[in-house]
């Protein structure tokens, strides 16, 4: 078991006015290669449980072990940090350098690795992320969907055995969107990489093996794609939406039309509706 | 119905004449009709930003003019007086805020119009209740005690405090869940009827373009590639796809039941649209009705 979060409850701004739930008694596990999406509706928890998934945050109670290791504890937090690397929303808050391949080498260099090896991690990562060509370039000077690239590449070349990503895809056009989510199925299937993905897009969470839905603090759905996006009426009340192609396959099958009920790609629609003009 | 706003030939050049020159607008023409509801699209660095940038006089042309409410923005005291013509709001307005009450930072704006208490105070309460927020509230509440798309409605509201003839919005729905976009497109559609205010779209959501906007205009390197109403502007499905662009998913999804042989109209908008138009052409074909 990769990740294992028990009774995890956080709470903002304790003993404060106005102080606030977070999380309320979360449990779940992760295994190592999986690729879990989480969804909800915005406060639901699913930015601060990722944040707990490498230190970011520390539990009010509750615990959190990332590969055995409690976030909990102090002395822990830099081999957390090795295993589990973060990518949030706005690339620009994570760049650093005003060199692609420099802005790649930061966070390796302050591993204390070798100078050899960090040439090799950066040419790794710059390959991984086909930024290879723009690597002697300024990342301002970047599209948003490249410089995304840019951050993510730096947190692969920390070789992190995990990646979290808070709706990475927020702020990129559909092409930057697309190349995004390619990346990271590309990381998980060919490298293992174990992929927790927060977003807001329904067709992203599609392309998880896993998907979870939170709402106030807790988890109320859990399962793969087509168990989760079953739940139609469920999903609607937390102002949540289903894939097109779900939505679409649903309306018909109010309309009489017979349609299964995992149908959540544009091919799966295509396929059975094909199947229902023969 | 007039152009609220005329653009003719529009060029604009970043830092002209040194090594970093890079020309974000190409001769661009296109005009927007008081009432509107405009969108404009492209990949970045497309131009949109550069674009919607003129409409209220924060850049003035290289080439090329640009007309604002019957005005012609290169004159510089038209254009000190854009800002509350046309109101821009830019990505993530969240993050602008800085008062302690809601209030406060909705009055900001035309208290900086000069305008005496009573006056800041009913132009308040008229911008709250346009985005649905309780203007008795905002005097006790803090901008970030609020949900995410309540602080993005109460940002809003700043900005329709000025009393703006036309709204720029870009990427208005950025990082909200489902319902908070769809709301937030909802309020934007009643108070543009009620106030007649013209609304400019800039925005990725191809889905949010076919649902409300009246007009789209494609941009591509500083150019405009393709205008017209979403439906006509979704056809050219190739051309969108080679620009690197996205269809909304459902029109994308009638696509490819066209191409798998299935006869449907492509030019759909919603998944409602699509559900009907399957539907049809099912029927017409005599498939049985099973449950």
């Amino acid at each position: 078991m990769f990740i294992q979060v028990t009774g995890l409850t956080y709470t903002y701004g304790r003993g404060r006015p106005g102080e606030s739930r977070g999380l309320s008694g979360v449990s779940l596990e992760i295994r190592k290669g999986e690729y879990v999406a989480v969804v909800g509706p915005n406060g639901s928890g699913k930015s601060t449980l990722a944040r707990h998934l490498n230190a970011l945050l520390l539990p009010t109670a509750g615990q959190v072990l990332v590969d055995g290791l409690d976030t909990a504890l102090p002395e822990n937090v830099w081999e957390i940090r090795r295993r589990v690397g973060m990518v949030f929303q706005n690339p620009d808050n994570q760049i650093v350098s005003s060199l692609v391949e420099e802005d790649i080498a930061f966070g390796v260099e302050n591993l204390g690795v070798p100078a050899e090896e960090v040439r090799e991690r950066v040419e790794e990562a710059l390959a991984l992320t086909e930024l290879s060509e723009f690597r002697q370039h300024a990342p301002h000077l970047l599209s948003g969907g490249q410089r995304q690239r840019l951050a993510i590449a730096g947190v692969l070349a920390m070789r992190p055995s995990c990646l979290v990503l808070d709706e990475p895809t927020a702020m990129l056009d559909p092409v930057g969107r697309r190349q995004l989510s390619d990346l990271l199925q590309r990381l998980n299937q060919s490298r293992g990489v174990t992929v927790v993905l927060v977003t807001h897009f329904m067709e992203e969470a599609a392309q998880a093996g896993r998907v979870i839905v939170m709402s106030a603090g807790k988890i109320v759905l859990d399962g793969t794609p087509p168990e989760v996006f079953a739940n139609f009426e469920r999903l609607g009340e937390l102002g949540l939406d289903l894939p097109a192609a779900a939505k679409i396959a649903r309306g018909l099958k109010r309309r009489g039309i017979f349609m299964p009920d995992d149908i959540l790609t544009a091919e799966d629609l295509v396929r059975e509706v094909i199947k229902a003009a023969r | 119905m007039s152009p609220v706003i005329r653009v003719e030939n529009l060029t604009h050049i970043y830092s002209p004449g040194t090594p970093f020159e890079v020309t974000s607008l190409d001769g661009i023409s296109l005009e927007i009709n008081k009432g509107e509801f405009f969108a404009i699209v492209g990949a970045t660095g497309s131009g949109k930003s550069t674009l919607v940038q003129h409409f209220n006089g924060l850049l003035a042309p290289t080439c090329g003019k640009v007309w604002v409410c019957g005005a012609d923005a290169a004159d510089k005291k038209v254009r000190r007086d854009l800002w509350r013509r046309v109101g821009l709001v830019f990505q993530r307005p969240e993050q602008q805020f800085f008062e302690e009450t809601i209030f406060e930072d909705v009055a900001f704006g035309p208290k900086n119009m000069g305008l005496n208490k009573g006056e800041v105070r009913e132009r308040v309460s008229k911008a709250l209740r346009l985005v649905d927020l309780d203007p008795e509230q905002a005097g006790k509440q803090s901008p970030f005690q609020l949900s995410g798309g309540n602080m993005r409605r109460a940002a809003i509201a700043g900005v329709l405090a000025l009393g703006p003839e036309v709204l720029v919005l870009d990427e208005p729905t950025a990082g909200l869940d489902p319902r908070g976009r769809w709301q937030l497109l909802d309020h934007i559609e009643s108070f543009r009827r009620e106030q007649g205010i013209t609304v400019v779209l800039v925005t990725h959501n191809m889905e949010e373009v076919g649902a409300r906007a009246e007009r789209v205009a494609v941009l591509n390197k500083g150019r405009l590639a393709l205008q017209g109403t979403p439906r006509e502007v979704f056809n050219r499905a190739e051309e969108l796809l080679a620009l690197g662009l996205d269809l909304p998913a459902p029109t994308a999804l009638m696509r490819k039941l066209r191409e798998a042989g299935l006869p449907v109209r492509a030019d759909i908008l919603t998944s409602t649209e699509a559900e009907e138009e399957i539907a049809k052409v099912l029927s017409q074909r005599g498939t049985a009705l099973r449950i």
